[in-house]
């Protein structure tokens, strides 16, 4: 069965890529929680090799090799500049956004290269969600807002399935309860962190498997940042998580895997450490990730 | 970042913690020294000393865990800032137990009253001064982050017990050569057991101390292992 789609026709199930990323048995940053998660029987949902990301001259990103587990957090941590943002939007194919943008190595979704010539990045954006710093939610209503982002992958359906799938989403996104007898009102409306929860059941509305997150609680209050990190502990019961952020306590909070990024002296960003959160955040192994951690950093 | 601009006022608190320990630190090797002084010199004044001194250290122990949950609680420490935090309140609380053997020996001298000595004091003291020169440098280990130096005082736990050993070998001889000196036995080998269990604690101590550089729980790593 086929669905029709932005002008296209999809497969039900896509598949992205024939280009498989072999499996390095050996990685060279993370080898200790690499093996405990082999060991509890996790999976790499998705897995950069040695993945270096360019805007024209420059090298932001270089050579990071990292899995990104299923249905687990995984917290993208270090200084400005380090390039945390660009290996997150790398994810999903974003980065492609900028004209000069282009990626060396590999990143593998289920195995397959999201970079391959053949595959289309609205396919891998579909897969992959992205949430973003401030809450961007369209001028529209509330119900149009995830209605868009329905339709936009899924072409028509049904007016009482559609309205299901609105409904089921503002759920997953804790939303339903604070909005369900506003639908109708512009999303405008909503406080800053009802919008971004507004948000993220727009990127959920799309059924994609693996979320990502730049920091979807630098806007937001304490409380609504609250709310956001209860929610993404649900969300990962159903969604792969990675999430990039400044609060330490938040990634310390929220993340069951950390990689921890710095500066390189041509200022190209690497990752230097990536372990078990709670390692991380005890007794790290990298000096620089020790200041970094605990403020020293600086 | 807010979280920079907070760490002068971290390191501040974490010196306070380290002071406070370091004082009890002392204030327990003192107590230890005055206990057995007290049992050496017959001087019960000296002796309800101790017993009343021990009151400080209990406050002294809940003011270091105060202080370390209010540090836990404002600045959300981690890694080795957090480790150092967790090592100092378990190292209150072994200190403050320390502090409870030399009131026990205290509490043994009240009750010996001017009874005379079962025989001359001899391993007793040398128990008591190797047990003061461990916990100085258990101490002096907690301050430097030194873990070789916290292994190196570790072993000689081995000293205290073959002292203690030799203590209850020659007690029981006591003992059993002469029923009626069971009660005077009695109360020595309640003093050596105060102290061995003194010096098992700084072991203790030397544990933590491991844990706060390094992160490794448990029992102290071999030397091999070291770097």
């Amino acid at each position: 069965m086929c669905l029709v789609a932005c002008g296209r026709i999809l497969p039900n199930r896509i598949i992205m890529s024939d280009r498989t990323v072999p499996i390095k048995l050996v990685a060279p940053i993370g080898e200790g929680a690499i093996a405990r998660a082999m060991a509890a029987g996790q999976t790499a949902k998705m897995r950069t090799e040695n993945l270096s990301v360019y805007y024209g001259g420059f090298c932001a990103v270089a050579d990071v090799t990292l899995p990104i587990y299923d249905r687990r957090i995984t917290a993208i941590i270090g200084p400005s500049g380090c390039g945390k943002s660009t290996l997150l939007r790398s994810l999903n194919r974003m980065n492609e956004l900028v004209p000069s943008a282009r990626v060396e190595g590999h990143i593998a979704l289920d195995g397959n290269d999201i970079y391959a010539p053949n595959v289309d990045p609205v396919l891998v954006r579909r897969r992959v969600g992205m949430v973003f710093q401030k809450p961007n939610p369209f001028p529209k209503s509330i119900h149009e807002n995830i209605a868009y982002g329905i339709k936009l992958y899924n072409g028509r359906m049904p007016r009482s399935e559609l309205d299901d799938r609105v409904v089921s989403s503002l759920k997953r996104a804790a939303l339903w309860d604070e909005v369900k007898d506003k639908l109708k009102q512009s999303a405008y409306a909503l406080s800053g962190g009802q919008q971004q929860r507004l948000c993220i059941a727009r990127t959920i509305a799309a059924e994609p498997e693996v979320v990502l997150m730049d920091e979807p609680c630098s806007a937001l209050d304490p409380v609504a940042t609250l709310k956001i990190e209860e929610l993404m502990q649900e969300l990962k019961q159903d969604y792969t998580i990675v999430i990039v952020t400044h609060n330490m306590q938040q990634a310390a909070r929220v993340s069951d895997y950390t990689a921890m990024m710095m500066m390189r002296p041509d200022r190209a960003g690497e990752m230097i450490e990536f372990d078990d959160t709670q390692v991380i955040f005890t007794k790290p192994k990298d000096k620089r990730t020790e200041d970094y951690v605990s403020g020293r950093f600086g | 970042m807010a979280i920079i601009s907070t760490r002068s006022a971290l390191d501040h608190e974490l010196q306070a913690i380290r002071d406070d320990v370091l004082r009890l630190g002392s204030l327990v090797e003192e107590q230890t020294e005055r206990a057995v002084r007290a049992l050496k010199d017959r001087n019960i004044d000296l002796a309800r000393q101790v017993v009343t001194v021990d009151e400080r250290v209990n406050e002294l122990r809940y003011k270091i865990e105060e202080e370390c949950l209010t540090t836990i609680a404002r600045h959300q420490p981690a890694a080795a800032d957090l480790r150092l935090i967790v090592a100092s309140m378990h190292m209150a609380v072994e200190l403050e137990r320390m502090a409870d053997h030399a009131a026990g020996i205290g509490s043994v001298v009240i009750r010996m009253g001017h009874e005379p000595l079962l025989k001359p004091l001899i391993d007793i003291p040398r128990m008591q001064v190797t047990c003061c020169e461990m916990l100085h440098q258990a101490m002096e280990a907690y301050v430097k982050g030194d873990v070789a130096l916290a292994r190196a005082v570790v072993k000689r736990d081995e000293e205290v017990d073959q002292l203690y050993n030799q203590v209850l070998r020659e007690l029981i001889t006591y003992m059993i050569g002469d029923p009626r000196t069971t009660t005077r036995a009695t109360y020595l080998l309640w003093v050596a057991h105060n102290l061995e269990r003194t010096a098992d604690r700084v072991t203790n101590l030397c544990e933590r101390i491991q844990f706060a550089v390094t992160g490794q729980l448990g029992d102290l790593a071999p030397e091999e292992d070291e770097n």
